[in-house]
């Protein structure tokens, strides 16, 4: 059986996460999880001469550490699937460069790792990859100056607005009968818009995504909230935490309160001047393979529900006065012992 | 279809009653002040600029001039768009916002070359300052032509 109700893969040959690694830039690492990152960056520059090739740097890093993790080389590397923020996905295509690996560029905005997570272990559990290599990054600056206003512009942002991760995680999968953590299922979500029209409000916009994902993934595999650990999702922040809390309520699903973490709320602290928390495909990436992927092992978890959720509009849209659509994708990651 | 238990305008109240407001007046308060500052700074220039025989139509160039020096230099400096988060509207309505506006570019996109870059962003964000301004002047000045037969 490896397909359950309407949205959901169950994987028959559940692959194994080898290895994870995560980078974190300087703000991520002066925050509640900077501990848990693999490396942080004291520079969010690299010694690069742009931005796109600092984010470009640390997606092929990261990708180097997970790879060096499960003592493999860039040629066992079967596929990298994987995205960013940038307009073509460069940071991701030009790692992908560097490194030699064949690449699978993925775009679904936050929800981009879990995505690549999702069609990375259905490609394994078929038995058309033996590994794949599941990244997804965001850069402060690359975004800002992509999505928003020059860095040095003297704006001021709404109480609702998130700030862009830079950071990047990188998980990497292989069909393998070894214990340890296995990614068992995955829910592809649908395009969710309930005509929320304030770009800068993304928690608002993808709220209803992740619910309707989640509602999916719950129905089509029978379980209960309560047969997870922890259900994280990534990035509602603060206000779209609280508003799935509220969907979750008004249709009667079951999902304690102390069960549900959000990544983007975790990243900072609110002193930290993040309004809404953290957001970007680098945040909840680097926060799975950084925090929850270190918690499972160390056997503190040993059920999680990763649902990562994008906001899916572009500046023209926005400037086009369109609404933003969301999208969400669930993973379960199981410790096997 | 949608397993979603609220229509887009009820969720709409939702997000409204669940986001926090913008601190409204203590935005206020803080642009009052920080605005006030400059333009005050601006006052004082010209004034100075008049003691010094600059005249009537040179002092308020010689203070504009000042002005956006200094906006483009604390631009430059990193600083303005900190001023920029406190005051707000405060810091971007004289005229060093609109030097911030037009240096916060051409730092940002001087990676993409001279043409394209600089010379082609410089004006994202001044562009439609300067585009209404402009016509927005030349229609108060077809005004003051029609009328100027009556009024002087």
């Amino acid at each position: 059986m490896s397909r359950a109700g309407s949205q959901t893969f169950l994987y028959d040959r559940p692959p194994l996460v080898a290895a994870h690694a995560s980078v974190a830039g300087p703000k991520e690492g002066k925050g509640p999880l900077s501990a848990w990152f693999d490396e942080l960056l004291a520079d969010d520059l690299l010694g690069q001469k742009s931005w796109e090739l600092a984010e470009m740097e640390m997606v092929r890093r990261c990708v180097q550490a997970a790879l060096n993790g499960a003592r493999m080389t860039d040629e066992e590397a079967q596929a990298m699937l994987g995205g960013d923020l940038n307009n073509q996905i460069i940071a991701s295509s030009f790692a992908a460069r560097s490194l030699g690996v064949p690449f699978i560029g993925l775009y679904g905005a936050c929800s981009t790792f879990v995505q690549a997570l999702v069609i990375g272990a259905a490609l394994i559990s078929g038995g058309y990859l033996e590994n794949a290599v599941c990244t997804a990054s965001s850069h402060y600056c690359t975004a800002e100056r992509q999505f928003r206003f020059p860095l040095e512009l003297g704006t001021q942002r709404p109480p609702q607005a998130s700030w862009t991760a830079t950071a990047c995680g990188c998980a990497l999968l292989k069909a393998s009968p070894e214990r340890g953590l296995k990614v068992t299922a995955g829910t592809v979500g649908r395009i969710i818009d309930l005509n929320i029209s304030d770009a800068n409000h993304m928690g608002a916009a993808m709220a209803p995504a992740v619910f309707d994902c989640l509602s999916a993934h719950l129905s089509d595999t029978g379980r209960k909230a309560d047969d997870y650990d922890l259900i994280a999702t990534g990035d509602l922040g603060w206000i779209g935490r609280d508003l799935l809390l509220e969907l979750a309520s008004a249709a009667g699903l079951e999902l304690p309160p102390e069960k549900l973490i959000d990544c983007g709320a975790s990243l900072f602290y609110q002193e930290q001047d993040a309004h809404a928390g953290g957001s970007g495909c680098g945040c909840v990436a680097s926060v799975a393979c950084g925090w929850l992927m270190k918690r499972l092992e160390a056997g503190d978890l040993k059920r999680l529900l990763l649902v990562g959720s994008g906001a899916m509009f572009s500046p023209t849209s926005s400037q086009q006065a369109q609404s933003v659509p969301g999208i969400a994708y669930a993973a379960a990651i199981e410790r096997e012992d | 279809m949608s397993r979603v238990p609220f229509t887009p305008e009820q969720y709409g109240e939702l997000v409204s009653k669940l986001t926090p407001p913008s601190r409204m007046l203590r935005g206020y308060w803080r642009a009052f002040w920080v605005g006030g500052l400059i333009c005050a700074f601006g006052q004082a220039l010209t004034l100075w600029a008049e003691r010094l025989n600059l005249g009537e139509i040179t002092a308020p160039m010689f203070t504009t001039s000042v002005l956006v020096f200094l906006g483009t230099t604390l631009t430059g400096l990193g600083v303005y768009d900190v001023i920029g988060k406190y005051a707000g509207a405060g810091s971007a309505i004289p005229v060093t916002g609109f030097a911030n506006s037009m240096a916060a570019p051409a730092i940002e996109f001087q990676r993409e070359g001279a043409i394209m870059g600089v010379g082609a962003r410089l004006f994202t964000l001044a562009g439609p300052v300067l585009a209404y301004g402009i016509a927005s002047s030349v229609a108060v000045g077809i005004v003051y032509w029609l009328i100027r037969g009556w009024v002087l």
